[in-house]
């Protein structure tokens, strides 16, 4: 059996920020595993700007973005397999991989970066009554045809969702002279950056009806007009509010999965609130020696902290490979009282680095609000807090003396509070 | 006197900006932060943005090619730079960083290709 040291599933910007790092900490053997034809991910459709500004201390677009890792790659001479995809991964790290070129390959790795991303969430997954005409797309779906391809794909555009790529297609399809008439979100908050609402819908004078949703699709070949309803503070509709809007085009930007159906045949766990693997402070999966970041891990808003999380996970993974033993006792994050969850969901006090970043969202809109860690029952760290909300990822870093310090600890608790 | 409701887009926190315009006087109000009164005051009085599209490629293993303005552009010129990105069209290979326009619809700044693409 071919064995590689490291095997990293997935060429998007964790992939290649994983790879560049890996090598960095003298990982030799190493082999990029992406399906597309080129490497670079979902960056390559999203032409927008504002990609870098942590990294690179510039405002980059995505396939300029992506460029700069590709070159890193290509320069430390990284093997990359493209138009490859990943069919299954046992718990020993066998990984099976079919192309045109070689058929089903089976490999050892000695290590696995999880790195595949995520998907939208689509129609299926939403309840949307209605006919199934032509002319419904994720956003991401109709960003792909519109930026690679040259397809507009509608005229009069109706969107569902305030996720960031729904408000950037409202931009962009605004742009390419189509009339995009209203974007509803079922929440009484946007799940969008600020920037977003502003420079994509308001620069454009394009409405955002929060707490609506659809409640009908019309036309049976293509879409003809899409019914939007208010709904209440239980999300359900409000009879009566219904308002038909004629359109060809519905954009669907209602949230993203994290792509872990090769996690789940490796038998590892999953996060039922993140959707990804639950990982120690190593970023380590529950099977030892598999790693994962970005997207597959939980799903960021920033470009800049999936590249940072990556490199994290090429390191560490490199330091597998130098034989570094298995978490010793790890202590469990508790996500409670308005944050949602904690990747990592453990740290380990003798083996961690001097620092971690604990990455985490809240489940609301929070004004003036504590964030406050707890070892065990002791608050350690009250941050205080302007605004808080879900659409934006909140982090919190925890430091190997102020564990050591403290003593023998069974549990660290992250929660949103009152200022004292 | 002219009013104009904003929100500050500089962090999470968005303010609710209040910008008065009185001739020359510009104020800002509702800012928490000087980054802030400085947003509110270029929104109102020299709006600028960066354009970010593609052009059609002849002869490329891609059928598009994204490109940008190399700096941001006054606001009130996005379609006119919209209508000369529509009307390009390059044959490859393109370099990334390539100029594709100089001087875009007279804004003073240069459409660049925003990735490389090879010959087919």
């Amino acid at each position: 059996m071919q064995y590689h040291d490291l095997v990293i599933i997935g060429g998007g910007p964790a992939g290649l920020a994983a790879a560049v790092a890996a090598r960095q900490a003298g990982v030799q053997d190493i082999l990029v595993i992406e399906r597309d034809e080129r490497l670079g991910g979902i960056l390559n459709q999203c032409i927008h700007n504002g990609f870098g500004l942590h990294t690179f201390h510039e405002e980059l677009t995505g396939p300029e973005y992506a460029a700069r890792y590709e070159q890193q790659v290509r320069e430390l001479g990284i093997p990359c397999l493209l138009r490859t995809i990943v069919a299954d991964i046992s718990p020993k790290r066998e990984i099976l991989y079919v192309n045109a070129q070689e058929g089903a390959v089976t490999l050892q790795a000695g290590a696995v970066i999880l790195a595949m991303g995520c998907r939208e969430r689509p129609r299926g997954a939403l309840g949307l009554p209605g006919y199934r005409p032509a002319g419904i797309f994720t956003a991401g779906t109709a960003q792909r045809l519109m930026n690679m391809e040259g397809q507009l794909v509608g005229r009069r555009v109706v969107i569902l969702g305030s996720g960031d790529i729904g408000l950037i297609m409202a931009r962009r399809m605004t742009l390419e002279g189509a009339q995009v008439q209203v974007v509803a979100e079922l929440m009484p908050y946007s799940g969008g950056l600020n920037r977003n609402i502003v420079q994509c819908l308001q620069d454009y004078g394009i409405p955002l009806k929060l707490s609506h949703t659809v409640t009908a699709i019309h036309g049976k070949h293509r879409v003809t007009g899409v019914t939007l309803s208010a709904v209440g503070p239980d999300r359900r509709p409000i009879p009566g509010t219904e308002e038909t809007y004629e359109c060809d085009t519905l954009l669907l930007s209602c949230g993203l999965l994290p792509e872990n159906e090769l996690s789940k045949a490796a038998g590892i766990s999953l996060d039922r609130v993140t959707g990804g693997p639950v990982v120690n402070d190593r970023l380590e999966t529950d099977c030892p020696g598999v790693f994962a970041c970005g997207n597959v891990l939980h799903v960021h808003d920033l470009v800049d902290y999936v590249s940072e999380e990556a490199a994290r996970a090429g390191r560490n993974a490199a330091a597998f490979l130098s034989g570094a033993g298995a978490a010793a006792a790890p202590i469990p994050l508790a996500a409670q009282q308005g944050v949602r969850y904690t990747v990592p969901q453990c740290i380990d006090p003798a083996r961690m680095d001097d620092s971690v970043t604990v990455r985490f969202r809240v489940a609301d809109v929070y004004r003036d609000r504590c964030l406050t860690v707890y070892y065990d029952d002791t608050p350690v760290k009250r941050q205080k807090k302007r605004a808080m909300a879900p659409g934006e990822m909140e982090q919190v870093v925890i430091t190997k003396q102020s564990l050591l310090e403290h003593g023998p600890v069974s549990r660290i608790t992250l929660c949103v509070e009152d200022p004292a | 006197m002219t009013t104009h409701e904003l929100i500050c887009i500089q962090c999470p926190l968005g303010c609710a900006l209040t910008v008065t315009v009185d001739g020359d006087r510009v104020e800002v109000s509702g800012n928490t932060c000087p980054r802030g009164a400085e947003y509110g005051r270029k929104e109102v009085t020299a709006p600028t943005r960066t354009v970010t599209s593609t052009v059609a490629v002849t002869g490329g293993v891609l059928a598009r090619l994204p490109v940008k303005t190399r700096t941001d552009v006054p606001k009130q010129s996005v379609f006119a730079v919209m209508q000369a990105v529509r009307a390009a069209r390059v044959t490859a290979p393109v370099t990334i960083g390539q100029t594709i326009i100089e001087n875009v619809a007279g804004t003073g700044v240069d459409l660049i290709a925003t990735r490389s693409i090879e010959a087919q």
